[in-house]
């Protein structure tokens, strides 16, 4: 089974980052991007009977940083 | 004093820590490598060295707060042997959660590399003894990710209780307060961005760094 981890900034959490990626748009001519945040996406190849409280485990435990990101797991159905 | 650095694949600063300790207490450390399950005994104190651990997969410090070593770090910081993470070592330390907040990405986007002022805001430590309350002093800085990020309550938090240990005298990175270096709070643990391992002879422009280490092994021997 696959599932994919999205790992996110929190709100409030200034993204370097993302400002400067808003910047470089801006610089090639599209307009009306308002904003822009960067985060990760981790797929991970697991066992099937992995559980969500696996999951949310790993998140907190490595993957995410829950003093400065959120996380949102994905279960891939037929991947 | 017998004192230890532990070393991660990527570390780069732990010959300099190293060199720094040896000059200070007369006896070199023992180098440890990540992938030892505990410390030699009678430890009296832990250096987390700088550089780029794990290549700063994931998040810098992230792999090397989950390596073998790390366990008996955590043990020997809870029992109260001082631990000192510097640069890569504080965002260490911020992953495993023996500090609060953590490191993010300098706010100027820039790898930033060049010798700062610092403001002593604690002068009680174990590691600040050697400082005034107040002073200023010039230790470099050399990180990508030197920016201290933590929530309102917990800047309040630490500053009410007397933690932050140094704050930038200049901008330098965006960090929340200028905060350069915290300590935990039982006082054993001190993070900080400036490298105090690089100040340590008249040759390296300051020696500002030497009174953190000499003022550690007066009040730990």
């Amino acid at each position: 089974m696959k599932a994919r981890v999205f790992v996110t900034l929190k709100p409030g959490v200034l993204d370097p980052q993302g400002k400067a990626i808003h910047h470089a748009l801006e610089g090639l001519g599209f307009s009306g991007v308002n904003d822009v945040r960067a985060g990760k996406l981790i797929e991970l190849d697991v066992d099937d009977g992995t559980t969500d409280s696996d999951l949310e485990e790993m998140c907190r435990k490595l993957l995410a940083n829950t003093v400065i990101e959120n996380f949102r797991i994905e279960r891939l159905a037929n991947a | 004093m017998k004192t230890a650095v532990i070393v991660f694949p990527g570390s780069n600063c732990d010959r300099d820590l190293a060199v720094a300790l040896e000059q200070v207490t007369g006896r070199a450390p023992a180098m440890v490598w990540h992938k030892e399950s505990g410390l030699p005994d009678g430890i009296d104190f832990i250096g987390l060295p700088g550089g780029f651990s794990y290549g700063d997969y994931l998040r810098s410090g992230a792999m090397a707060a989950r390596s073998p070593v790390i366990r008996a770090v955590i043990d020997a910081a809870n029992r109260g042997v001082p631990v000192l993470g510097v640069c890569n070592g504080f965002q260490v330390l911020t992953e495993t959660g023996l500090l609060p907040g953590a490191l993010m990405r300098n706010a100027g986007l820039n790898f930033v590399s060049r010798p700062v002022a610092l403001s002593v805001e604690n002068s009680q430590s174990l590691f600040t003894s050697g400082y005034n309350a107040g002073e200023t002093i010039r230790i470099p800085v050399a990180h990508h990710d030197g920016n201290f990020h933590a929530d309102d309550e917990t800047l309040d938090r630490i500053e009410g209780q007397g933690r932050v240990a140094f704050r930038y005298a200049e901008e330098v990175n965006g960090s929340a307060r200028r905060i350069a270096g915290i300590l935990n709070d039982t006082g054993n643990v001190l993070g900080m961005m400036p490298h105090p391992e690089r100040a340590i002879e008249p040759a390296h422009g300051s020696t500002d760094g030497r009174r953190l280490f000499e003022g550690l092994l007066e009040t730990v021997a």
